[in-house]
């Protein structure tokens, strides 16, 4: 079955199936994303985390962590709950739509950014503190000081993130419904295709998710990434 | 020059998650069905939709999920039309109110499927009844949706026409799955068990194995598929126009022959009985 | 081999090795710097008082770094704080500084707790130099454009008088110590700062690095910025400051004019320290 499978992953691409080609589009704009707007508010956890100290910072951060392991159909559930038409955000009319995938995605992945986030910042903090005081910058100064400085540490967290929501499947198949040509994902298309016992297929779709990461990956270090990185952090 | 770069990959995404946002509410035709997943996994929508798509510009989304989840999504308004196989509990939908009228559309049949060393000794029982009494006499593994969809509601209440109560603790036989149909198959294949399954699904069913029918043509496993309008009045935001267009062409006699021709390895799926 | 056989001088950023005699050995005026009397009178002639350090302690939960420390310090020239190693001299030149809050007491500037504005006409080089994760001049950039006096020609001035303008571009963090030390230097004097703090800047340098940072103090220290430098290397501090401050187990116990300091410690704390001794406090609380 595997090597049908390797085969079956072959010839979808190279066959340039139009509807291959969708799903993927559709994963990766879904995922990037959700990716970036769990990067503007986890950084912004994570790094207001990082650098404050005031009562029950400690309690959120491991809350934060907790969160990372939030169940992907426990969120897709609340998104769902949230996006219904019988619910509080229902007028808004979301629920199984792309946009519906990418709030669910976003609110799975912001915990997962703030977490990594807070602790590359918070050891990069330990380390400026007394150098920032000493400079009298301000809070906000610190901070964007700070996640420049991390950027090539943060690159790896939001690659953390992009695994995590490219590879997810329990929220977004709650949310978007697996619509045909207008929810359907990679991650809902292998679940649809395991259903039906089309396991070759499923498996298929499944190594080429995997390409995708791999090339994501790869063109990221071409950018003279771990170079840079070894010059920089 | 990293600044702009860092800028222009911003603006893009922000451009590319508000083009997201429009584009999901700027088709403004669209029927949203609720639907049990034998019909969408077996390709009849793939087959069905797009002459109805073509001849009335409207755009057909299908959810599909067990018949369960289907009338407790339409129950929370988020379906136009629902397409399921569980006829007391659409009626039930219709009488609460959610649904303007229940039509039916098609049916066919369910099945028992199992090792073809049928280890129970199924093969050939005179009805489900005795079929089931076997298995459970048997103590052989048998694989449930437990999902609350229309195959499991035909199942516990076959169980209990053949006077076993299955589901009580202890009957390690007994493997409640809690999945789709798709997935309870492949577990049932996994493990060696008895499943019971609508005829569509196996028929499409890739991973067979060794697997075959070992019941089927007792009257008791008719199928009955039906097609319900989501109530305006409950629900304002369903589109009943497009809706009720759609459940009218699916009982025409075009689509109903349509239906009939719909084939997989030869074999019919569905039958369709609007009258 | 004593601390005043490595005494050192600096001539043109050239190391010098000082030759000494041997009756020089064992007596404290080897220390004598080689403008001495300049050093004297400029020292005298530091009366007007900038900062006073007030009755300040300072604990941290179950220790005490510094006990009632009352100090003066004049508006310029060079002051060394000398003492053994948890003497306080770090906590008490942070606290200077600003970047500690005393537990007790009070840190005036011209009679005036310190404020925003002063804060930023001061700079502070540590022990060990943290440096942005960029390149070398982006790291004063980073300072300049703080202060909103961004300018590529100030930036590279800085970097050449530290001698770094060559590796303007490189990562700031693949520097060599020395390297780093001095560009951290360099981005103090970014700050333009009236008041310059020292925390052991030197302490692990090799002597030409040390010899670029002592010039470039001196240089700065003579275009009137007040220099508050904490150096265990009594060479450094001879040739450098025209006042010594000496600490032991958290309050200042000497102050003096460097000559007198190195001529004839007042304490038994500082001959002891001077003469390489391990000094036990106790010992030291009988004596007083």
């Amino acid at each position: 079955m595997q090597e049908s499978a390797i085969s079956l992953a072959i010839n979808l691409i190279t066959s340039r199936d139009a509807d291959l080609f969708e799903i993927i589009a559709l994963s990766l704009r879904v995922s990037l994303v959700a990716v970036f707007i769990s990067l503007i508010f986890g950084l912004l956890i994570g790094a207001s985390l990082a650098t404050s100290r005031f009562p029950g910072r400690q309690v959120l951060s491991i809350l934060v962590n907790a969160l990372m392991s939030l169940p992907p159909v426990v969120v897709g559930l609340l998104v769902y709950l949230c996006l219904s038409r019988s619910g509080p955000m229902g007028w808004l009319g979301l629920l199984y739509t792309p946009t519906a995938m990418i709030i669910a995605q976003t609110v799975l992945i912001t915990p997962l950014v703030a977490a990594l986030s807070r602790q590359v910042i918070e050891d990069l903090f330990l380390e400026y503190k007394e150098q920032f005081q000493s400079l009298q910058l301000s809070k906000s100064q610190q901070i964007n000081a700070l996640l420049w400085d991390s950027r090539y540490s943060l690159l790896t967290v939001a690659l953390a993130g992009l695994g995590r929501s490219l590879s997810e499947v329990g929220a977004v198949i709650i949310v978007g419904g697996n619509i045909d040509h207008l929810t359907r994902v990679m991650t809902t298309a292998i679940a649809l295709e395991t259903s039906k016992g089309n396991l070759p297929l499923a498996l298929a779709l499944g190594l080429i998710l995997l390409c995708m990461a791999l090339l994501i990956n790869a063109l990221l270090a071409t950018l003279n990434f771990s170079a840079k990185r070894q010059a920089y952090a | 020059m990293k600044n702009r770069l860092i800028r222009t990959a911003t603006t893009s995404l922000l451009s590319l998650s508000l083009c997201t946002a429009i584009g999901a509410q700027a088709d403004a035709k669209t029927v949203l069905i609720q639907s049990t997943t034998s019909t969408a996994n077996s390709g009849l929508y793939d087959y069905l939709l797009p002459a109805f798509e073509q001849e009335n510009n409207i755009k057909v989304n299908v959810v599909a999920v067990g018949t369960g989840q289907a009338i407790r999504n339409a129950r929370n308004c988020d379906a136009d039309v629902l397409l399921v196989h569980a006829k007391a509990a659409e009626e039930a939908f219709v009488a609460e109110g959610f649904g303007v009228e229940r039509f039916d559309v098609m049916y066919n049949d369910f099945v028992i499927v199992g090792p073809a060393s049928d280890p129970a000794g199924i093969r050939g029982s005179e009805n489900v009844q005795s079929a089931f009494r076997k298995i459970a006499d048997n103590e052989a593994l048998f694989a449930s949706r437990g999902d609350d969809s229309g195959t499991h509601k035909k199942e516990m209440s076959l169980w209990e026409n053949a006077g076993v109560n299955a589901e009580a603790s202890g009957k390690t036989w007994y493997r409640s799955t809690g999945s789709g149909m798709g997935a309870t198959i492949n577990t049932a294949v996994g493990l060696g068990a008895y499943a019971l399954t609508d005829r569509a699904t196996w028929i499409g069913f890739k991973n067979k194995s060794d697997y075959q029918i070992l019941l089927e043509g007792d009257t008791v496993l008719f199928n009955q598929y039906g097609v319900t309008l989501v109530n305006e009045n409950k629900c304002p935001s369903v589109n009943a126009e497009s809706g009720q267009q759609f459940i009218d062409w699916l009982l025409s006699e075009a689509a109903q022959n349509k239906i009939a021709q719909f084939q997989i390895a030869n074999q019919k799926l569905f039958y369709p009985n609007a009258n | 081999m004593h601390y005043w056989q490595r005494l050192t001088s600096v001539q043109n950023g050239k190391l010098m090795l000082r030759p000494f005699s041997k009756g020089q050995q064992r007596s404290f005026p080897g220390f004598v710097h080689d403008d001495q009397m300049g050093s004297e009178r400029l020292c005298h002639q530091l009366r007007r008082t900038q900062l006073s350090i007030n009755s300040v302690s300072f604990n941290t939960g179950t220790t005490e770094l510094l006990r009632n420390v009352n100090l003066s310090l004049s508006a310029s020239g060079i002051t060394a704080i000398m003492g053994f190693n948890g003497a306080g001299k770090s906590v008490l030149l942070k606290i200077m500084h600003g970047i500690l809050q005393p537990t007790s007491g009070q840190v005036l500037w011209d009679q005036h707790p310190s404020d925003q504005e002063h804060r930023l006409s001061q700079a502070m080089v540590f022990q060990k130099p943290v440096l942005l994760r960029r390149s070398t001049q982006a790291n004063i950039d980073f300072v300049l454009k703080q202060r909103n006096t961004k300018n590529p020609k100030l930036r590279n001035e800085l970097l050449s008088r530290v001698g770094l303008l060559a590796k303007a571009r490189q990562p700031a963090r693949l520097l060599s110590g020395g390297e780093q030390q001095r560009l951290t230097l360099a981005r103090a004097l970014a700050c333009s700062p009236s008041v310059l703090f020292l925390d052991e800047a030197t302490a692990s340098l090799d002597p030409a690095s040390t010899a670029i940072i002592e010039r470039i103090v001196s240089e700065q220290a003579n275009l009137g910025t007040k220099i508050i430098m904490v150096t265990h290397d009594a060479a450094q501090a001879a040739r450098l400051a025209q006042q010594i401050v000496f600490m032991d187990s958290g309050t200042v116990v000497e102050q003096s004019c460097s000559n007198s300091f190195f001529n004839g410690p007042q304490s038994a704390a500082a001959r002891a320290y001077l003469e390489g001794r391990i000094y036990k406090s106790d010992t030291h609380e009988q004596e007083q």
